[in-house]
């Protein structure tokens, strides 16, 4: 697969770094006591230190740390035991203290890596630069009132993981990917939602471009994009025109640029010499934090299976293909589900129901797998009908459909319903015999087996007969005896 | 009953117990003497009311055996301490009508102990000055006069502290010390005040100026006064990520007078050319009556000394840039109206910011520039440092260090006023013992030739406050400081 765009000149190569900034899951900000909850009414999650009252000191939250040290070993990064918060001076209406705590020259994460996973079951390594911790701001509202803004505190103080990654890729496919495993790592340990929507997740892009090999061209960065689609239009949009600047004689100039979702093009905000000054230092009412090696140590020992290791070990234990096993850890629910589903089951019977029927369903009602009206437990069940003979794998679909509009139990549903396969010889052979009876020509074209196709016919119209009910290895059985 | 107000903190909590009087009728006699006082321009806003309820209460906690440590003691409070529900200007417009709906740490803890709040006193802007003349409310006029009646500063920052106590208005006030504000004034008020180690008294809830020298301290009319008033305001609080969680001491049980075999250091840098002969001789002074209660005098050298105020007034400015920025107009004090975001801040921080303080910012904000930082602020962090190493090493050879308080007594109103580095320079004595966040204390210990007070100054170990208190006391008991000013203002009033 050719990452390589195609200009007029020639060949180009786009080079993109994320930066990531992650809500972390927590009750409380990060130096106050606040409460975090999304979507509450306006102004009610502000504690002083939020508001910056006169004399106010901010106070670590360690869970935050805990949580952003998790993260870091999730992404199998380099623990900084000794790290400092920073203030980034800049003014604005929903800044109140008129700087956000941040970590600038020391974060508490270093470098790390994450692996992609690619189409057909490839993978690649992208490096993490660093993840640090800081405050998000307030919300500015401009659609209020006609002349004035409101501004809505709740997010402020916030606790924030920037997560900055190297500018190892190559492709728009790739920036999603690495979204995509980002946010699955950070929902299988429980440091973030990854929820994009509600902007629990942002992601600042840097895209470049530059000849294959060549030295790396000027970067912009574009602000703020709140969707892997998003991301994925905006570096399309943005390499392409770089490109076209450069090929028509142009400069790359480092400036910061936005989204614009609605026209699908990014804009300029700002140039470098725009930029702010934010004249970082070291925030005096904070001590350096200092991490025990024996607290790291537990929160290791206490992390959940990550999802390339549960990949493996589904690739393994359950004979699960690339794609299929990928799919299964892409969300911790569904791995949980699907590892109850083949539990003590065919594996591939398991995953063909999760990935084709389940998805389609839940698809179709626009539900998440933990909404799903099928349990596991319950798809369990319907396989378990299957292997046994109860029921065959066509009256199967037409069960799981009633289990997903009632939530049944599929045992009663096929009670109910006397959907119970046949498997009497003798009521099977009556129907086969008159099959066989009424069609004489059909017999003629099998020919005694000469033309075997024709027998798919005589299947159809018994278990036709039978309602779907006869058990069809049975009605194949008997139709090539009779029809000898 | 006027005599009331001459008792010390010590005379009146005896005379309380001993139900000689009430602290609604010592409370009274105080709410008086700060009306007769208005011409000095102390407070800047005063709670009579709020102190009688406060004294009742006392009053009746004594009557039940619950009373506190400060019970019925009444205080001013520097307006740099967040108070609930009562005005807290920090002496600028930019705080136009600000009520906290919160209260300090320290004064929670004074109230705790039972003492009483006549009101809130004056300071230069956002405690940006040495003689209590930028505030916005205008100067504060310091109770003593030369011999020859001529008006003098009260120095500052807690110039209204320091003047509220002289004049018998207060029986003590809390102070603030970001590089001399608690002790310089002490000193031109004849007064004693103290500046606990950094990270002694909680910072919650005083209004910061510079977060990393910032101190509460009390200022008192004597030593054990200073004792009393410290113990309860310092203390450990998890709301303040600079406090120190150690125990604070019954600080008035170092009094004992006894300095026998202690050391002494006098740094060789603080005779520096230009300081007045009085301020000299009474330094000498100080030294023999240290020699004669039988410490030992060591000679020491602080060689950093010369590059602590370059250093405190890059890294004081630098954080007050950042700290000053939350008084924007959005959420309290006061806004001017603008046509949009950027003319709003504007026009708010260009009227309600006075000169010192936009002078204060402009400095911090450029030292802090992409470009300056490393040249400016991180070489002062770095000197910082070999300031606070200078001090390390000297307290490895002696127990406490003797110097003057300031380089003169107190100034004429306007004197320093528009030569802004004559004014920082008042601070060079004080400056290096902030940089390296250890104790220091001013005890008033003479007179010069003008008939001003003059104190001396007594650095210590971090934490080590009683031995700097131990042996303030010995100077006090030495100097047997008795001048009073003359009370003139009570006829202007």
């Amino acid at each position: 697969m050719s990452k390589l765009i195609s200009g007029a000149t020639g060949e180009w190569e786009v080079v993109i770094g994320l930066e990531v900034h992650a809500q972390i899951t927590s009750n409380a900000k990060l130096f106050s006591g606040a409460a975090t909850e999304f979507g509450a009414e306006p102004n009610t999650q502000v504690s002083l230190v939020d508001a910056a009252m006169p004399g106010m000191l901010p106070v670590i939250n360690a869970y935050c740390v805990e949580q952003a040290v998790r993260t870091g070993l999730a992404l199998e990064a380099q623990i900084n035991l000794y790290s400092i918060f920073d203030r980034k001076n800049y003014f604005y209406a929903d800044l109140p203290q008129g700087y956000q705590i941040s970590q600038y020259k020391q974060p508490v994460v270093g470098e790390g890596i994450i692996t992609l996973d690619l189409k057909d079951g490839e993978t690649k390594d992208v490096g993490i630069e660093r993840l640090h911790l800081e405050q998000d701001a307030g919300k500015s509202m401009h659609d209020q009132h006609p002349t004035m803004t409101y501004v809505d505190l709740n997010r402020s103080g916030v606790a924030l993981m920037e997560i900055v990654s190297k500018p190892d890729m190559r492709s728009s496919e790739e920036a999603g990917a690495y979204l995509k495993k980002l946010r699955t790592i950070l929902r299988y340990i429980g440091t973030c939602d990854g929820n994009m929507e509600q902007g629990s997740m942002r992601a600042d892009v840097n895209v470049s471009v530059r000849r294959p090999g060549g030295p790396l061209g000027t970067r912009c960065e574009i602000k703020n994009v709140n969707s892997v689609r998003f991301v994925q239009q905006a570096i399309e949009y943005e390499a392409r025109r770089q490109i076209d600047v450069i090929e028509d004689g142009g400069k790359i100039v480092q400036e910061t640029r936005l989204y614009d979702v609605a026209q699908g093009v990014t804009r300029s905000m700002r140039s470098k010499e725009e930029a702010h000054d934010y004249r970082y230092f070291p925030d005096p009412d904070l001590l350096p934090l200092e991490l025990d090696p024996a607290w790291v140590d537990k929160i290791k020992a206490g992390l959940p299976e990550l999802p390339d290791e549960k990949k493996n070990r589904l690739m393994r234990d359950f004979g699960l293909s690339v794609y299929d096993a990928g799919v299964m850890v892409s969300e911790p629910e569904i791995g949980v589900y699907f590892e109850e589903v083949a539990r003590g089951r065919d594996p591939k019977q398991a995953s063909n129901w999760v990935t084709g029927s389940l998805f389609a369903a839940l698809n179709a009602k626009g539900v998440s797998i933990t909404e799903s009206p099928v349990t596991a437990a319950n798809l369990g069940k319907l396989i378990d009908l299957i292997a046994d003979n109860t029921i065959s794998g066509r009256i199967a679909k037409d069960v799981f459909e009633i289990m997903v509009e009632t939530g049944g139990d599929p045992a009663k549903i096929v009670e109910e319903k006397g959907l119970k396969q046949i498997t009497d010889t003798g009521f099977i052979e009556g129907i086969v015999e008159k099959i066989i009876a009424e069609n004489p020509g059909q017999v003629a074209q099998y020919d005694g087996g000469a033309n075997p196709k024709v027998i798919g016919w005589f299947v159809g119209q018994v278990m036709k007969q039978s309602q779907g009910k006869a058990n069809p290895a049975q009605v194949n059985e008997l139709l090539k005896k009779k029809l000898g | 009953m006027s005599e009331l107000t001459d008792l010390t903190i010590a005379g009146a909590l005896s005379g309380l117990d001993k139900g000689e009087f009430t602290s609604r009728e010592l409370t009274r006699a105080y709410i008086a003497e700060v009306e007769n006082g208005r011409a000095l321009n102390a407070f800047t806003t005063e709670t009579p009311e709020k102190a009688l309820e406060m004294a009742g209460a006392a009053d009746a906690a004594r009557r039940s055996g619950d009373a506190g440590p400060l019970n019925g003691i009444p205080l001013a409070i520097k307006d740099l301490f967040c108070t609930k529900g009562v005005l807290t200007t920090a002496s600028s417009h930019i705080l136009h009508g600000f009520k906290p709906p919160y209260e300090s740490s320290v004064t929670s803890n004074l109230w705790r102990d039972g003492a009483v709040m006549l009101g809130k006193v004056s300071l230069d802007e956002f405690a940006m000055g040495s003689s209590n003349e930028t505030s916005f409310y205008g100067p504060v006029q310091n109770p003593w006069r030369t011999t020859d009646g001529k008006a003098r500063v009260p120095g500052g920052s807690s110039g209204g502290s320091a003047a509220a106590v002289a004049a018998r208005m207060a029986a003590a006030a809390t102070g603030t010390d970001t590089g001399g504000s608690i002790r310089q004034p002490a000193s031109f008020c004849g007064l004693a005040g103290i500046k606990p180690t950094y990270g002694r008294c909680s910072r919650w809830g005083i209004i910061a100026f510079a977060s990393s020298l910032d101190q509460a301290g009390p200022i008192t009319r004597t030593v054990e006064d200073a004792a009393i008033m410290l113990r309860s305001m310092a203390g450990y609080d998890p709301k303040d990520s600079t406090s120190i969680n150690t125990p604070v001491p019954d600080y008035r049980k170092a009094l004992t007078g006894d300095i026998r075999g202690l050391k002494i250091g006098i740094p060789q840098e603080y005779r520096m050319d230009g300081t007045p002969p009085d301020v000299l001789a009474l330094w000498d002074r100080g030294i023999q009556w240290m020699k004669d209660a039988g410490a030992q005098i060591v000679d020491i050298s602080l060689p950093h000394t010369k590059y602590a105020l370059a250093t405190y007034y890059i890294v004081a400015p630098a954080e007050a840039s950042s700290n000053l920025a939350r008084y924007d107009g959005v959420r309290y004090g006061l806004r001017e109206q603008g046509g949009n975001l950027i003319e709003m801040y504007e026009n708010t921080r260009g009227a309600g910011f006075g000169e010192e303080v936009q002078r204060r910012i402009l400095i911090g904000t450029y030292v802090l520039s992409a470009g300056y930082y490393d040249a400016y602020y991180l070489k002062a962090q770095k000197v910082r440092t070999l300031i606070a190493q200078d001090f390390e090493q000297a307290f490895g050879r002696v127990d406490a260090i003797l110097t003057p308080t300031a380089p003169c007594s107190a100034f004429s109103p306007g004197e320093k006023s528009d030569d802004p580095i004559s004014m920082y320079l008042n601070d060079v004595f004080t400056v290096p013992a902030s940089l390296a966040g250890i104790p220091g204390m001013s005890v008033p210990a003479g007179v010069c030739g003008a008939g001003l007070p003059l104190g001396l100054q007594i650095l210590g170990r971090p934490f080590e406050e009683e031995t700097v208190l131990k042996v303030g006391h010995v100077i006090e008991q030495a100097a047997g400081f008795s001048a009073r000013p003359r009370i003139w203002w009570k006829e202007a009033a």
